[in-house]
């Protein structure tokens, strides 16, 4: 049976949609926020004092951008592939099963790129600045 | 446009005339706002949104006077207009005022009163929750506001920043400020788990995720904010009187307390508030510019993006506030990049804005001129910005008037002129009646011209060296003349807000009125019919698209002849659909509450509790508390009555439950909307515990030894039981085996005293004294959270033993025991967060 012709693939039920996923690279980019911060807030006020302290923390922020990066990058490609079932044209205005499954695709994938975009912002401040001061 | 094929469609003929004048009658007398006295009992959005509106806009003026009071004062250099004391209380409560209540208030109370249209909906699932709300606002505003008449009023700024507020002013004037307002902040998020569910559950049939109106996106993304921002300045609200009302020393450095973490909690609320009431503006342009665009909005999904990006993005940038208080430079440098990146989804919906103003024809009006207005001022805030972003600059511009040009052209700009845009889009809808455009265009070349002239000198008078928050200044320092001309234009800027007000009130009997959906919009709300009927919608219609006016054929006709669902209140109650969050799939006829007055008692002796308790009047306070609990549970008594069958048949061949329980309901959303904010101020005072952690070298301290463990794992083991039993009796309710739910829910009940009693006994008997140092305070803080909340737990426990003996719950209707269930999912995190910071943490520290 072609995709076309499957009611499942053309008409997406509601529960196959989750509505949560809109939100999850936005707050992924906050746990990354938070996670750099507070290393970097307990490291400085802890062990600011020696000079490698600030190579540690250097690491942990490239673990967390990595990570990070890699999951709102799969959420990422999550929406592009909802998106593009069936067609990629926007905009998704009608009353279908269909557009609305594509349009949340289509939103996870642009609040992904802008997490994306956020996480690097906080990501490159460890590569500007290197000690605590 | 296209649709599936199996959508309903409404009826082919409409009922005929004898039938839809019965069906009037009914829901008319159904809808009946009370006359008389009795008026004030109304809880329907129309009246409740209405008074909101009232009340909030004239918090704007007495505000405004305010900023004149304090533009006369500088006018000149070393005026004596007023005194340093005075100044003081008046910018504080300028401030104040503006940001809880004009700005906020002002979208709960626009929501309140135009977002049910917006939806179709009868009404917002909760009414006398917003009723509550509005009672307690204005309770709570007027005893604010007030304490400026007796010379009493705050006058620490708007931001009440210790050590000046906690330990050089004494007087009841900070008491005011942080009960008065926690008071407020209470209504808000009330107004917000009202919005939330109202977006999400009370949407008309066929109203898919992707069709909704953008300012119901922007009300879901606000309210859901308000959830995670006030609650922390709740936490911060609560250390800070503790301090000053009991001496417990959490921002007192000789006791090991820091000023410092006050300022996180006031800004991890502060700067998303900024949004918080700069979103539902946007909101309000993106319903105002297609419909003088005469186009559907261009790059809906964009805007959404916009919408939910800058909603989270706000949090990451609250220390960019506090640039200039010695934090390490990575950490100036996270918070300095998380601002520059919040400009990326603000410009987005600008965009978005400019581009369907150019795709379509644009119509004039006095509406979009303010709109236009507003964009232009935002931009101009938005881009300075953008530069105090950076912080080398802040540590310049910091606490200079170059902050104060920039804050009020990104708040008058973001939020003043798209309201005053609101006020002429909407006010036909909800007067019958236009503003006039003429004295509009007026009013917009007064405002717009006052309002630069007002503040853009400010930014020159900042980057020379003058500093904010001073009641003078000596003359000769190049500060005269930039002064003299931003108190001119303040005066401009007012000129045009007074005609503005009087064209607002002035009467219009001998107006004709307007006509039926005036700008030609093509959103819902426009259904409302000239002069407005109490129902809301008269059927509620099926959705097929996002502008269903513009789109649908015949939809008005077909929803004023009842062709839709819910033509008709047969048993003459006030009901509504609740629908699927995605798909907007009815699942309810609910049924919403009507007039009563049992909403201003609870909300009088809220009210009086905190204002009792600023006062240091205990036992009135206690007493006005516990009337307030008594007030609050008889009116849950009285919700979710159980129906007097299963099912309704709401029309088009559809047949809806009227009673829901579990995760299907509207109580059980706005039981874990609560929870949620409930659980991040409780989260916001683990925080104060770490911070103290991290700027210690030894927390906990060697000479404070408690809370110890016995105590608080017992009433770990004690909750955990409690919450064990709380769940099986849930399930013997429901397998409807009577003896043992009540010994079950008995038993859980005793369990959740013991184990109350347990976590205060562990600092108590440890003797920690939360007034020798920070350590015993916050200890105490984080038990005493749990012990309220474990008090609560029990009550609810016991509510549901008294429903099931009045018959009021059953087998079949447990909604009660499913919603306190789930109150106790959190609760049983509380506990073991709480346990696990105050016994288990000093082992790892």
């Amino acid at each position: 049976m072609s995709r076309i012709s499957d009611p499942e693939y053309m008409q997406p039920t509601e529960e196959q949609d989750r509505f949560w996923i809109l939100f999850a690279s936005p707050t992924i980019w906050a746990i990354h926020l938070l996670a750099c911060y507070i290393t970097a807030a307990i490291w400085c006020a802890k062990f600011g004092e020696t000079e490698s302290a600030f190579t540690t923390v250097r690491i942990a922020f490239a673990v967390y951008t990595v990570v990070a990066l890699a999951a709102i990058g799969w959420l990422g490609w999550i929406g592009y592939q909802q998106q593009r079932r069936v067609t990629d044209k926007t905009p998704h205005d009608d009353d279908t099963p269909l557009d609305r499954h594509r349009f949340l695709g289509f939103a996870t994938l642009l609040l992904s790129g802008l997490s994306a975009i956020a996480t690097i912002y906080v990501a490159l401040v460890a590569v500007f600045i290197g000690s605590c001061d | 446009m296209q649709t599936t094929e199996n959508d309903p469609e409404p009826l082919p003929e409409a009922p005929p005339l004898e039938v839809r004048r019965t069906q009037e009658e009914r829901l008319l007398k159904a809808w009946e706002t009370p006359k008389g006295w009795r008026y004030w009992s109304a809880v329907n959005n129309s009246e409740v949104g209405l008074w909101y509106t009232v009340a909030s806009f004239c918090f704007f003026l007495y505000g405004g006077v305010l900023a004149l009071l304090m533009r006369i004062q500088l006018a000149v250099p070393e005026n004596t207009f007023l005194t340093a004391n005075q100044y003081n209380q008046i910018f504080t409560m300028h401030g104040s005022v503006m940001m809880f209540l004009f700005a906020v208030p002002i979208f709960e109370a626009f929501s309140i009163l135009v977002l049910p249209q917006m939806l179709g909906a009868r009404d917002l699932p909760f009414p006398r929750l917003s009723a509550y709300g509005f009672w307690s606002f204005i309770i709570g505003g007027v005893f604010v506001c007030g304490s400026i008449f007796f010379d009493a009023a705050p006058r620490g700024g708007w931001f009440m920043y210790p050590p000046l507020t906690s330990s050089y002013q004494s007087d009841v004037g900070a008491d005011i400020w942080l009960l008065g307002l926690t008071f407020i902040e209470i209504a808000s998020i009330a107004a917000a788990i009202e919005l939330i569910v109202g977006v999400l559950k009370c949407r008309p049939p066929g109203m898919r995720i992707n069709l909704i109106p953008l300012y119901s996106w922007y009300i879901l993304v606000v309210a859901g904010m308000i959830l995670f921002a006030f609650p922390p300045l709740i936490a911060g609200d609560i250390l800070l009187e503790m301090e000053r009302a009991f001496h417990w020393p959490f921002f007192d450095p000789a006791r090991g307390g820091d000023p410092v973490l006050w300022q996180h909690l006031f800004w991890i609320f502060g700067h998303p508030e900024v949004y918080i009431i700069f979103l539902p503006s946007v909101a309000l342009m993106a319903m105002i510019v297609p419909t003088f665009a005469r186009t559907p909005i261009v790059g809906y999904s964009w805007v959404v993006l916009s919408a939910v990006g800058t909603g989270f993005l706000s949090f990451g940038l609250w220390v960019h506030h506090m640039f200039t208080t010695g934090l390490p430079g990575v950490s100036l440098g996270i918070f300095s990049a998380a601002s520059q990146a919040v400009a990326i989804p603000t410009g987005v919906q600008i965009f978005c804005f400019l581009a369907t103003l150019v795709a379509g024809r644009v119509v004039k009006s006095a509406c979009l001129l303010f709109v236009f207005a507003g964009l232009a001022t935002f931009i101009i805030g938005g881009l300075t910005g953008v530069m105090v972003a950076v912080a080398p600059f802040d540590f310049q511009a910091h606490d200079t008037y170059f902050i104060v040009g920039h804050l009020h052209y990104v708040l008058i700009g973001g939020t003043i002129f798209p309201i005053m845009a609101g006020f002429y889009y909407f006010f036909p809808m909800v007067r019958g009646k236009k503003l006039s455009e003429r004295i509009g265009t007026i009013v917009f070349w007064l405002v717009f011209i006052g309002f630069n002239v007002g503040f853009f000198p400010m930014h020159i008078s900042g980057m020379m060296g003058m500093p904010r928050r001073v009641f003078t200044y000596p003359a000769g320092m190049g500060f005269d003349t930039l002064n003299m001309i931003s108190t001119i234009g303040a005066f401009i800027l007012a000129g045009g807000l007074l005609l503005f007000f009087f064209d607002v009130v002035r009467p219009r009997k001998n107006e004709p009125y307007s006509e039926r959906n005036p700008w030609n919009a093509g959103t819902l709300e426009w259904l409302a019919e000239i002069p407005d009927k109490p129902w809301g919608a008269r059927s509620i219609p099926e959705i097929d698209s996002r502008y269903p006016l513009w789109d649908q054929p015949n939809f008005v006709r077909d929803v004023d002849e009842g062709r839709f669902y819910l033509p008709d209140a047969k048993e003459v109650l006030r009901e509504t659909i609740v629908t699927s969050v995605i798909d907007a799939r009815p699942i309810q006829c609910l049924r919403v509450a009507g007039p009563t007055f049992i909403t201003v008692w609870a909300a009088i002796f809220t009210g009086g509790f905190f204002i009792l308790a600023t006062y240091h009047w205990w036992t009135s306070a206690v007493i006005s508390g516990l009337l307030a609990i008594v007030m609050l549970l008889r009116w849950a008594w009285t919700t979710a009555p159980i129906p007097e069958k299963d099912s309704k048949d709401v029309g088009l061949g559809m047949t809806l439950p009227i009673y829901v329980s579990g995760p299907n309901a509207v109580g059980w959303w706005a039981m874990f909307i609560t929870m949620t904010a409930d659980l991040t101020a409780f989260m916001s005072l683990v925080f104060g515990y770490f911070f103290y952690w991290t700027v210690h070298k030894d927390f906990p301290p060697e000479q404070h030894q408690g809370p110890g463990v016995f105590w608080p794992v017992l009433s770990l083991v004690l909750f955990a039981a409690s919450y064990g039993l709380t769940l099986l009796s849930h399930r013997w309710n429901r397998e409807d085996n009577a003896k043992m739910f009540y010994g079950g829910i008995i038993g859980a009940a005793v369990l959740s005293l013991g184990g109350t009693a347990a976590i205060i006994a562990g600092p108590w008997t440890t003797n920690l004294d939360p007034t020798s140092h920070v350590y015993p305070a916050i200890v105490w803080v984080l038990a005493g959270w749990m012990a309220l909340h474990g008090i609560g737990g029990l009550i609810m426990q016991l509510y549901c033993l008294a429903r099931r003996a009045a018959r009021r719950m059953t087998a079949k209707y447990d909604a009660d025991i499913v919603n306190v269930c789930l109150y106790w999912h959190f609760l049983a995190l509380t506990v073991f967060i709480t346990v696990g910071v105050i016994a288990g943490f000093p082992f790892l520290a």
